[in-house]
């Protein structure tokens, strides 16, 4: 049995780790209760820029734009939103398996634009190319955030050196659960939405300019844009609440610890003592008798 | 005249939702004014100032390029940027509208001008619409319900 000053010693110490990942864990919990609410806000901006991509890539004339026309070739970009720091659990594992996925899917020549520093690190490690990377987006990012990122692809894409743009992030479901996923940026795949749903969005509109190329030209970028941006706060919801609990976690292992080594601690303090007391009895005995 | 539900949204939040009788906005191709029961339509906004009646009363948005999306009852306004004019820190705009100066000045003939023009642009429309905060204070014509 380790003696108990030892003992001691390793429960002071994961005690101190307990206090730091309950403030960790304490921290998390208000950046992803901020960060849901962030998710939240977007709603009403996502219908509606869904509602028009939708409407008027259907409309006559429109596909052929540029950014809606597919192209052969193999070279894909893919952009990974990823967390720029680590104790999230399992959140950055599993979307660089889905990013893997992803590449082993549309085969070709691969490279990467890396949003996040856990992103940028794995694409080092898999030799994938890597042509831009973006880090220190912050907790809570504005929409500004997204537009060099947006413009990095756009432009790639338009100077054809890229025939589609991927991209991976992390959608966050509830607090328990995220689920890393991967949608097509470039060429753009508009929005399902059923044609009974137009008319309760107000459609079928008049276009002015009515010029539907004209209008996707505007249209398009900012509908790009903005799918990235909303992508990026599911990821840093997910990264938050995958931080929460994984530190929950953590701190609740390592108070069970700290109980079953005070347990240990108590028996030792208890054995040394009856071995004190044998010692003294056996002694006193041997006086008496001696 | 039925009031028409006025919108705007940014990618970052709901920034204003409210019934307005009129609403000027800064299209691409030059001011357009709709009412109730205006035909639906969508077209894109450049950078300008949003100004709508409620109540008799004139209020003021300063909007950075997006869509405007017309429905019968119903505005939408999908602004990249989005300020109400009680919003603008008067003194934050005065300084933007420096700095954005200064770059224009400094950026002259080189690539990086039609960037700070559009910078200086926004500032000053940000002033603008910050000083029409006051005539809030002063009803403006009714019109008939």
């Amino acid at each position: 049995m380790a003696s108990q000053r030892e003992i001691k010693r390793r429960i002071r110490s994961i005690k101190n780790t307990a206090q730091i990942t309950k403030a960790m864990q304490m921290v998390a919990a208000s950046r992803m209760r901020r960060a849901q609410q962030q998710v939240t806000d977007t709603r009403a901006y996502a219908q509606h820029i869904r509602g028009i991509v939708a409407d008027i890539s259907r409309r006559s004339g429109a596909d052929d734009h540029p950014l809606l026309t597919k192209r052969d070739g193999g070279r894909v970009e893919i952009v990974v939103l990823t967390p720029d720091r680590g104790l999230a659990g399992s959140l950055v594992v599993n979307m660089n398996r889905e990013a893997v996925r992803l590449a082993e899917r549309v085969g070709g020549d691969i490279r990467v634009v890396a949003v996040g520093r856990k992103g940028r690190d794995f694409a080092l490690r898999m030799r994938w190319k890597l042509v831009a990377e973006f880090t220190n987006v912050g907790d809570h990012p504005e929409a500004s955030v997204v537009g060099p990122v947006a413009q990095q692809i756009l432009d790639d894409f338009e100077n054809d050196a890229v025939d589609s743009v991927y991209l991976v992030y992390s959608e966050f479901v509830s607090t328990l659960r995220q689920t890393p996923r991967a949608v097509q940026l470039l060429p753009v795949v508009a929005p399902e939405q059923a044609e009974e749903d137009v008319p309760q969005l107000g459609g079928p509109w008049n276009y002015e300019p009515d010029d539907p190329q004209a209008v996707l030209s505007a249209l398009l970028p900012r509908y790009i844009e903005f799918t990235m941006y909303q992508a990026l706060l599911e990821t840093k919801a997910s990264e938050h609440s995958s931080r929460m609990v994984a530190m929950s976690n953590a701190t609740d292992n390592a108070n069970e610890l700290a109980s079953d080594l005070t347990l240990l601690a108590n028996k030792a303090r208890q054995a040394e003592i009856t071995k004190e007391i044998a010692e003294i009895s056996g002694a006193a005995e041997a006086l008496r008798t001696g | 005249m039925a009031p028409i539900r006025l919108e705007v949204v940014t990618p970052e939040r709901l920034v204003l939702e409210e019934d307005a009788d009129i609403v000027v906005a800064r299209g691409a191709d030059g001011d357009i004014g709709i009412l109730h029961g205006h035909e639906p339509l969508i077209t894109p906004l450049a950078t300008g100032e949003l100004m709508y009646r409620a109540g008799g009363e004139e209020r003021h948005l300063a909007i950075s390029g997006g869509f405007l999306e017309v429905r019968p009852d119903k505005i939408v306004v999908l602004a990249d940027l989005a300020e109400r004019s009680e919003e603008i820190d008067r003194d934050r705009a005065e300084q933007a509208r420096q700095r954005a100066e200064a770059a224009l000045t400094e950026n002259r003939g080189t690539q990086l001008e039609a960037e700070a023009a559009a910078s200086l642009q926004k500032a000053l429309l940000r002033l603008r619409v910050a000083q029409q905060r006051r005539r809030h204070e002063r009803p403006g014509p009714r019109t008939e319900a």
